[in-house]
């Protein structure tokens, strides 16, 4: 089946200008390469500063990559024009880390929800309103608090909000840059489950990048481990888990505190 | 044994618009034995950061003391004058805040942050008190520590700024330190890191510690007790392998059972729903009227709404504020 | 470090040569000249008047007479005044001596004055005292300069205690040196102290709004639960936290030194910049009125200087964002 979203050697440099001397180059992604399948889930795992980030930001078209490919539905991202990239961005969606700072806490509820449809300019004001509130509801929010500041709400309702406004725009892959590690575990728990339901009933692909190797192995159907800008290691989450090969991925895996359940056995290494 | 520190029937509550504000804490009672380490469990909500800087009495001007003690080497803290508390700060008891960015001063060297630290509590000479700050730093930052010394919090890691907050903790050679979520902004990597360096601080100062966190895996083989919050107050505190393995409250066990967990073993269980708490614990969903956790406890009975349940013995340190068990 | 320093230096250098040419431009195109007052008078032929008019170059295109002023500066006599037949530059050294007097004063005063005050304001935000003080700076920033000017004026008067103008006695002469230092500070209390109260409540509302936020912040109630004694954590964790905003209205006030008393001079007759600035526009001195602006000007670009590097030495993120990267 033809993978959803493949990604070719993408390389991504920051470049250090001085005055004087050579310019001090920042290899943020060296060589990466994968490819997800349509209605699954990558988890893409690693240390601080290994650019999970940055792989991130690349593929949802925020910054453009030094050099590389990125296919999504026939068209090569990495080399798009402008204006195709504004009809490609609504497609792949982001939710950032923190709740409390990517959303507007002045704004209403129901405004941050529409404001993609607002600036799409699509649909009449009732309409935008009727679909706000139903993806409001989708997500787990009730439709009562719709007119409320969102300053009001909880670090996991936060994420819900912005998880519904991602929805607006009916994204293919939603990618989630350790959208879960900012929330309380039961919390964390509940937004899981909530996305595993929307890929059910709405065939996403998610892009799952976290440091959370247990959320990772629980949601995900594939696992690539990055270390220094490349993906040292990628394969079902089973295999990865049972046979680590590379000695990040075992680092990590030691790293995992894990409750004492007599029932479960400790991780195979 | 008597204990180092000693909290009694704690409430507090913060100042609103409300007549009567619901408080953050309420009831709350525990004991602290020397080197012992405490691993308080609580999610937001449940007022944990409230209890740290409650016993510091470090509470925001609309916080507001109830009722309770808080008993530390004898003395009820409630009752100390300002100077009394200013030298048990950071001397006796020691307080590590949440996200070690903003806990420290920006345009301070962290070397010069911790060596205040000691000039605050010791009247040492000058010299004395920067080659106390050397061992310290050297202690904790085996490599590279005079330049850490040097530089200034945004010239350092999150797992290097956890650590300078360490150093300013232990710098006075307390006897308790309270720990709030200090691996929480941190990858496992340096989580583990600085968990390593609570086990071998433990070990070589005999502190006490109470380490509060949300996530209870964490605690297991770190703590000797695990006293378990929810919304303001006391639903389980006993032994820590007790308390991990075998949960009696019903939250404690709905919270362990949401958890996902690593194992190969267990793929059926991948990519399906976890059986989760329903609802949330924000102050407007919870109960006026009896046991706080009733409107989401699968196990409710009709005597929850109605009264607030005390806390019961299981035999042992084991406590359990839940009807189900009762004497 | 280097870079910085030359780069706010450019900035500075440039600021100075762009307001000298502004101020030349505005200077010339301006009705009228020294002369024309001459000209009303009937017994001064106008070709004396046209050949004073060449003499002192003001026939010649404006591009040409910018360039001999700008030579007169490097030479540091920054052109020449008609009314007092000599260089400009001694004329207003002098005068500008005795505008700092004031002003060093008055500056230093109110800044040791503002700081403790507004710690003091922000630390207790909301209650009383500190609505007292805010009551009391709303009440100074609404009264104008010049009334309160008047109003000092009206009390020297009524009381006898102080003297009504001048700089000095007119015997001063005859005094002793302590009677002189004496003698200066009685005539420079009322100045000096309207200068204050005109200034004071900008800064005592900037110092607390700065401070009273940094009191919120996450690092100040952690260095508390290090116990942290209070006078330290106010002035040396709060106020250095603060620095930021501070430290460019100081460069403000630096800025100020020579501009902002001019009104109070006139009214108090202190013989400063001011009314020898005004004396000068009136009688189109153009030369003086030049030479004063860019002197105002270099202490402007200087203030604004020294705060860029106070701040550089102080903060050192500034510094990181600066370095050669």
């Amino acid at each position: 089946m033809e993978p959803v979203l493949k990604v070719e050697n993408l390389v991504k440099r920051y470049a250090k200008r001085t005055l004087v001397g050579p310019p001090q180059d920042f290899l943020a992604l060296d060589g990466v390469s994968f490819a997800v399948s349509s209605r699954s889930t990558l988890a893409i795992v690693g240390e601080s500063g290994s650019g999970k980030s940055t792989l991130a930001s690349c593929i949802a078209c925020l910054e453009a990559p030094t050099s590389g490919n990125i296919w999504f539905e026939g068209r090569n991202l990495a080399h798009s024009a402008e204006s195709e990239l504004r009809k490609t961005r609504p497609q792949i969606q982001l939710i950032f880390p923190d709740p409390a700072s990517s959303l507007n806490s002045c704004w209403s509820i129901l405004e941050i929800v529409a404001e993609p449809l607002a600036l799409q300019g699509k649909l009449g004001r009732k309409e935008r309103e009727l679909l706000a509130c139903s993806l409001l509801e989708r997500v787990g929010l009730s439709a009562e608090i719709a007119a409320r500041p969102a300053s009001g709400l909880s670090g996991g309702q936060r994420q819900r909000l912005a998880i519904a406004r991602a929805l607006t725009l009916d994204p293919k892959i939603l990618i989630l840059d350790e959208a879960l590690s900012s929330l309380d575990c039961s919390t964390q728990a509940q937004i899981a489950n909530l996305l595993l339901e929307l890929q059910d009933t709405l065939g996403m692909t998610f892009l799952f990048i976290t440091h959370d190797l247990t959320m990772a192995a629980h949601l995900a159907d594939e696992i690539a481990v990055m270390s220094a800008g490349r993906i040292v290691e990628h394969g079902p989450t089973a295999d990865v888990l049972r046979n680590p090969s590379h000695e990040a991925t075992r680092q990590l895996l030691a790293a995992v505190p894990q409750l004492p359940r007599s029932s479960w056995p400790a991780i195979q290494q | 044994m008597t204990s180092v520190l000693d909290v009694q029937n704690l409430q507090v509550s913060y100042r609103s618009r409300e007549v009567r504000p619901r408080p953050v804490l309420s009831g709350v009672s525990f004991d602290l034995g020397p080197g012992e380490v405490l691993g308080v469990l609580g999610e937001s909500g449940s007022g944990k950061s409230t209890l740290a800087a409650s016993v510091l009495r470090l509470l925001p001007p609309n916080g507001h003391i109830g009722s309770g003690a808080v008993f530390f080497e004898g003395k009820n803290l409630f009752q100390a004058t300002s100077e009394e508390l200013r030298q048990i700060r950071g001397a006796r008891i020691a307080l590590i805040f949440q996200e070690p960015s903003l806990a420290l001063h920006p345009t301070i060297r962290v070397g010069e942050q911790v060596r205040q630290v000691l000039a605050a509590h010791q009247s040492a000479a000058k010299s004395a008190l920067n080659e106390r700050t050397r061992e310290i730093f050297a202690q904790l930052f085996p490599q590279d520590s005079s330049r850490i010394l040097r530089s200034y919090p945004h010239q350092l890691s999150g797992g290097q700024r956890q650590r300078a907050l360490i150093a300013q903790a232990i710098a006075c050679n307390p006897a308790i330190v309270i720990a709030d979520e200090p691996t929480a902004a941190l990858d496992p990597v340096t989580q583990m890191e600085i968990l390593a360096i609570f086990r071998s601080l433990r070990e070589t100062l005999g502190l006490a510690m109470i380490f509060i966190t949300h996530n209870p895996a964490l605690l297991s083989g770190f703590a000797d007790r695990i006293l378990v919050l929810y919304a303001g107050q006391v639903v389980e505190w006993g032994p820590a392998e007790t308390v991990l393995r075998a949960p009696k409250h019903p939250y404690t066990k709905a919270l362990f059972e949401s958890l996902p967990a690593i194992s190969v073993e267990n793929e059926k269980s991948r990519k399906n729903q976890l059986p989760v708490i329903p609802g949330n614990s924000s102050p407007s969903s919870l109960p006026r009227k009896g046991c706080s956790f009733e409107p989401r406890c699968p196990w409710r009975m009709d005597l929850c709404t109605e009264f607030e349940p005390a806390l019961v013995n299981l035999g042992g340190t084991h406590v359990v504020s839940c009807f189900k068990y009762k004497d | 470090m280097m870079r910085y320093l030359l780069r706010r230096l450019a900035h500075a250098l440039l600021l100075i040569l762009g307001v000298s040419v502004l101020a030349f431009l505005f200077a010339a195109l301006a009705p009228g000249n020294y002369f024309d007052e001459m000209r009303l008078n009937p017994q001064i032929a106008p070709e004396t008047l046209t050949a004073l008019r060449v003499q002192y170059e003001l026939d010649r295109p404006l591009p040409l007479r910018y360039a001999s002023w700008v030579n007169s500066v490097l030479h540091g006599q920054m052109g020449f005044s008609f009314a007092y037949n000599s260089p400009v530059a001694p004329l207003l050294l002098v005068r500008a001596k005795n505008t700092l007097l004031l002003t060093v004063t008055a500056t230093l005063l109110a800044w040791a004055i503002a700081l403790p005050l507004g710690v003091w304001s922000a630390e207790r935000l909301g209650l009383l005292p500190d609505r007292v003080i805010s009551w009391g700076t709303a009440t100074l920033l609404v009264i104008p300069d010049l009334a309160l000017a008047l109003g000092l004026l009206v009390l020297a008067v009524r009381t006898h205690r102080f003297p009504t103008g001048g700089m000095v006695s007119l015997d001063s002469q005859s005094l002793s040196a302590a009677g002189k230092i004496r003698d200066l500070a009685a005539h420079m209390a009322l100045p000096v102290a309207a200068l204050v109260l005109s200034s004071l409540p900008l800064l005592v509302r900037h110092v607390r709004a700065a401070v009273a936020e940094v009191l919120q912040a996450p690092f100040l109630l952690a260095a508390e639960g290090h116990g942290i004694p209070r006078l330290t954590l106010l002035f040396r964790y709060a106020l250095l936290a603060a620095a930021n905003p501070l430290l460019s209205l100081f460069g403000f006030s630096i800025g100020a030194l020579l501009s902002g008393s001019l009104l109070i001079e006139v009214v108090m007759s202190w013989p400063g910049l001011g009314p020898f600035l005004l004396e000068a526009i009136l009688a189109r001195d153009i030369y003086v009125v030049i030479g004063g602006v860019l002197f105002s000007t270099i202490f402007l670009a200087a203030g604004n200087f020294l705060a860029d590097m106070f701040l550089y030495w102080l903060d050192p993120r500034i510094r990181a964002e600066s370095a050669p990267r």
